[in-house]
């Protein structure tokens, strides 16, 4: 443990030199606006470098003076046609990573015609139920240039089949795909509550796809691993590290224990982190993970390739810190929220847009938000310079704090894993003590409001001016039985001895723990098998996942 | 901090208010009604807390074996209308009258039109401590006002 000017981080300036100039760089004055130079680094000599170990400054030399991070706005609503528009949209206005939200029921593998998807199809993201809707999602944008990130967990590897499969039918080669895809299971468990089956076959499902990634994706991130949920849940910034790393550890050592090397794995692993209002306790969160995860890598698991030990990670701006009350003060949060992460170093951002307490975002309210990382990027300046508050007393000390504070829980997890973290976080979900963690810290915050101890502006301080209306994106209805036509029609022009052929393929498979499932996966995308019966397939033998009734 | 005073108007004299807590559907936001089951316990109710995933049946027949005087459900997925009236259905089916408070991402025009479909009391994000509270201990005593004892209910 130790600040950026500890000797044991001591940076070598003379390497860090060469690699930075070896990095491309952006055709912009690094300068001031009074036209004063500005270093692309400051600090004593021996300080830590970016690119460096731990990494606590940035996983690059150059950072944003090579490569300003994707602006990926997530999106997805109604149909599929619906969202390949907006796709469409975002890329013409200067987005450059695709992101895709799916509708309730096809993140629980459910069919639109199930029962239990009544009302739900569409709403909080785009229906797809065979891969002819990944067809018509990507229609016109070639995946061998778009970068891709889906967010989907307990039904990752049927959907990334279809997307596998969409390539294989448009011709782009599997090695060119570029993106990511969520599949981070663990914490599905712990805060986001979307899963199908019980943990251990579910953590199976994610190592097969890091194995297929791994060999045919190289480009492709296979797991992100995620606080973004934990923190949305009611955890403190130091449980949303704790648990996160500790989630990816638990994948880590899954993989070792499937035959693989770290070194073959690691590098593709990627995070996904929560940017709340606390602007520099944020700030502090990112430039810990990087030395934890760095540390552990090296230390406990024997990466020896660097990449293996730089984390690189994703940011969305805190959809709890925002208000119904006065949304347009949602703007505020929001800029406050994604330059923490940009200070914090990330690798892209989305910006929540203000309007999405009351709804999902019009489009006017998404480029706004799109706009507003446009806005950091282009005029703040921040970006010329890698860790700017690196050898800030009060960031360097929160640092610090955080890498300590999270080192203590990781203690608990692995005694209760009598040594690895994976048994350790399997045990702790199994007893529900992550769920009850997270809502003690929630109860903790909302007891704060409660009692004035914490002002949130609108809520329970300055709630005059609440008077305005806020136009809202509007759903049709019609979306729900538009997406049953399509089900209908894809079950009548599909072959039936192919779909009775995948998923007792499937089946058989799921019930050998040896074989990979994603080639079965695969072939039963392209032959439009629905994401429901390859769920049902899988359950049968799997079983169904019950949480604890514990509040 | 000091926590808000237990409840002192209880429908059985004696007994704890009991809260039966669930979320209907496939929507898993379940951090307002974990929220909600402790404002309620160091407010001195029991809280039976059914979790997620709850269909209107099941929360009747959880409210009906565990003899609940309120039952609450949390939704976030603008699925209330349809969802919110199936709960009060199926406890009334049921031969309960078990008042229903609703919490959760409701916007102010539904709040109306709940209350028609038999929802005693709606809870939004912004609600403090002390209006879950209230609001609970108010659709309790909506029941104990215009109903015979427990003992005399039908049993289902």
């Amino acid at each position: 443990m130790g600040s950026v000017t500890d000797p044991e981080y001591g940076g070598d300036r003379e390497r860090w030199q060469r690699e930075y100039d070896a990095a491309p760089r952006r055709d912009v004055p690094f300068e001031t606006m009074s036209g004063m130079p500005v270093e692309p680094v400051y600090g004593p000599p021996g300080a830590e470098m970016p690119g460096q170990w731990p990494y606590t400054r940035g996983p690059y030399a150059s950072m944003y003076r090579s490569r300003l991070w994707t602006m990926r706005q997530f999106a997805g609503f109604g149909t599929a046609e619906d969202t390949n528009a907006r796709f469409k949209e975002l890329l013409r206005s200067g987005g450059n990573g695709l992101s895709t939200a799916f509708d309730m029921p096809t993140l629980l593998g459910r069919d639109s015609s199930d029962p239990l998807s009544k009302g739900e199809v569409g709403r909080a993201g785009v229906a797809v139920d065979t891969m002819a809707d990944m067809e018509v999602l990507f229609s016109g944008i070639d995946l061998g240039s778009v970068s891709t990130s889906m967010t989907v967990n307990s039904a990752a590897a049927a959907i990334m089949a279809m997307y596998v499969g969409v390539g294989d039918r448009t011709g782009v080669e599997r090695r060119a795909l570029s993106g990511t895809i969520q599949n981070d299971i663990l914490k599905e468990y712990q805060a986001q509550k979307e899963y199908i089956f019980p943990p251990r076959p579910s953590v199976r499902l994610v190592t097969d796809l890091v194995r297929f990634a791994t060999a045919e994706l190289p480009r492709w991130h296979p797991v992100s691993v995620s606080g973004y949920h934990i923190r949305e849940a009611g955890s403190t910034a130091v449980q949303e590290l704790a648990f996160t790393l500790a989630n990816g550890f638990a994948y880590v050592e899954a993989a070792i224990a499937d035959g693989m090397a770290v070194d073959d794995f690691a590098p593709r692993l990627s995070f996904f982190f929560n940017a709340h209002i606390d602007f520099f306790e944020e700030i502090a969160k990112y430039r810990a993970a990087r030395r934890i995860w760095a540390r552990w890598m090296r230390d406990r698991y024997g990466a020896a390739d660097g990449r293996s030990t730089q984390l690189r990670f994703h940011t969305q701006t805190a959809g709890v810190s925002l208000t119904a009350q006065q949304p347009e003060l949602n703007l505020a949060r929001v800029a406050i929220e994604a330059l923490a992460g940009v200070l914090g170093g990330t690798q892209s951002l989305h910006t929540d847009s203000y309007d999405e307490a009351l709804a999902l975002p019009t489009e006017r309210a998404a480029r706004l938000a799109l706009r507003t990382q446009q806005v950091i990027a282009e005029e703040s300046g921040v970006v010329h310079v890698a860790d700017p508050l690196g050898g800030s007393w009060y960031v360097e000390s929160l640092t610090d704090e955080m890498e300590s504070s999270v080192e203590e829980i990781f203690a608990q997890l692995d005694a209760a894993g009598d040594g690895s973290m994976l048994e350790g976080v399997l045990a702790r979900i199994e007893d529900g003590w992550f769920c009850s963690e997270i809502a003690d810290a929630a109860y903790r915050f909302q007891s704060d409001i409660a009692a004035g101890r914490w002002i949130h502006v609108g809520v329970n301080g300055y709630t005059e001016g609440d008077d305005a209306e806020t136009p809202t994106l509007y759903i049709d209805p019609a979306v729900e039985a538009r997406q049953l036509e399509t089900l209908a029609e894809i079950k009548q022009r599909r072959d039936d001895d192919a779909v009775r052929r995948s998923l007792d393929r499937l089946q058989r498979e799921a019930a050998d723990p040896t074989v990979n499932l994603m080639p079965a996966l695969i072939e039963a995308a392209a032959s439009y098998v629905t994401v429901g019966e390859t769920t049902q397939a899988l359950e049968s033998v799997f079983g169904t996942w019950y949480e604890r009734p514990l509040a | 901090m000091t926590g808000p005073a237990p409840l002192t108007a209880m429908p059985i004299p004696g007994r704890p208010l009991r809260v039966l807590l669930a979320k209907v559907g496939l929507d898993g936001h379940d951090r307002g009604l974990r929220v909600v089951a402790r404002i309620l316990r160091d407010g001195g109710c029991e809280v039976v807390f059914a979790g997620l995933r709850q269909t209107p049946e099941s929360i009747a027949a959880a409210a009906a074996q565990e003899d609940v005087d309120v039952v609450g459900v949390s939704m976030h997925n603008g699925a209330h209308l349809t969802l919110a009236p199936a709960v009060v259905q199926a406890l009334r089916h049921a031969g309960l009258d078990t008042p229903v408070v609703v919490g959760g991402i409701v916007p102010a025009v539904d709040v109306g039109r709940l209350h028609e479909a038999g929802v005693v009391g709606v809870l939004g994000p912004g609600a403090s401590n002390d209006e879950v509270l209230a609001t609970v201990k108010h659709a309790a005593l909506t029941r104990v006002s215009s109903t015979p004892p427990p003992a005399a209910r039908p049993s289902a």
